[in-house]
């Protein structure tokens, strides 16, 4: 009979508790190199992607915190930042390239167009990329001070460092809504 | 302030013209009817070198005064002759449902500034050939930037398109299911 552990989801927290030792070793391990070799996918569609610019140059360096590598395969990444606007025909492009990232992932709401629209309250614009992928840190500002952004990225950290990861986890994936599933519901 | 264009218009084409006037701006503009805008285009482009397509625009006045509602649209023309360094300010006047003639024949450029005020403001086009929607998708009902259009008048998300057109990717107006 399989143990409440083995069939949970990787991404579900506060599982630590439950976990034996040795578990909470690997799991501290992995998340601790997980947190600081973060692999960016820079969904870069409007101006914020300047301030992405300044945040990954030399004066704030987000290298720092070793986010060093944008890769511009999703296939090669595991956080994807949506920097700037994202409108109603982008919707099921960001949706693909979210679902063609490997897991583990993690999602960085680069500035309010992206969190929930700003003030493009209109008929073209995407209100908040949470209505198709989930989120793990909302960054506010318009565009977000390269400070504001850093912030972000440690609390990104942190989540990851408190998360459970299993090591050769055969857990089944967490059910997510496909694209075509969220255009029926509405 | 040069008028050449609007001039030769009136010597040539008298009928087309229905009126002009400057606006406040102090740019003077030409009235044409919905009918003989291709023929005026083809004037201006092959005899008086106005060859440069620069845009079109169309304009809803709806919320104006009760007088100036009738024609409802009116749809803009801007053409360039860059050997005179004069810009050409045309327009239609048309109500909804009415059809202005499409200059495609004659300004290739015009293709997608046409495409755009039937996409936004839904004035079609007579002879075009070709009326899609240029920047929103297909499913999209009603056009946009009319005035009677709500403001935060959000339809639902457009479907995914099959991912076949490998070179514009998903999300364009690829080939159906």
């Amino acid at each position: 009979m399989a143990s409440d552990t083995d069939i949970a989801p990787i991404l579900t927290t506060r599982r630590d508790e439950a976990t034996g030792f040795l578990q909470k070793v690997i799991s501290k391990g992995l998340g601790w190199a997980r947190k600081y070799s973060l692999f960016t996918y820079p969904f870069a569609t409007a101006c914020c992607g300047m301030e992405y610019m300044s945040v990954a140059a030399s004066r704030y360096d987000i290298s720092r915190f070793g986010a060093e590598f944008p890769r511009f395969s999703p296939r090669q990444a595991d956080l994807l930042m949506v920097v700037g606007t994202i409108n109603l025909k982008q919707a099921p492009i960001l949706k693909r390239v979210y679902e063609q990232m490997t897991e583990p992932k993690w999602v960085v709401s680069f500035g309010v167009c992206a969190s929930s629209g700003g003030f493009y309250d209109n008929y073209a614009v995407l209100q908040g990329i949470d209505r198709i992928i989930p989120v793990d840190v909302y960054i506010p500002g318009c565009p977000p001070r390269p400070e504001q952004v850093l912030d972000g990225l440690m609390m990104l950290q942190d989540k990851i460092a408190s998360e459970h990861h299993g090591l050769g986890n055969k857990a089944k994936l967490p059910e997510r809504p496909g694209y075509r599933d969220i255009v029926l519901s509405k | 302030m040069s008028t050449f264009a609007l001039d030769q218009i009136h010597q040539q084409l008298p009928e087309a013209l229905v009126e002009r006037y400057v606006d406040r701006a102090g740019d003077a503009w030409g009235v044409i009817k919905p009918e003989q805008i291709p023929h005026v285009a083809k004037l201006l482009k092959e005899r008086l070198g106005f060859r440069m397509f620069i845009s079109m625009d169309a304009v809803d006045r709806l919320h104006l005064p009760a007088e100036e509602q009738d024609p409802r649209f009116e749809v803009l023309y801007f053409l360039r002759s860059v050997e005179r360094n004069e810009l050409a300010r045309l327009k239609v006047r048309v109500n909804e449902g009415d059809e202005v003639h499409s200059i495609r024949g004659v300004y290739q450029g015009a293709n997608w500034g046409e495409r755009f005020v039937w996409d936004f403001y839904g004035v079609s086009f007579k002879g075009h050939g070709d009326l899609r929607r240029l920047l929103m998708y297909e499913e999209f009902k009603g056009h946009a930037l009319r005035k009677d259009y709500p403001l935060r008048g959000r339809q639902g998300l457009m479907p995914e398109r099959p991912l076949k057109d490998l070179f514009r990717g998903p999300g364009t107006n690829g080939v159906a299911d």
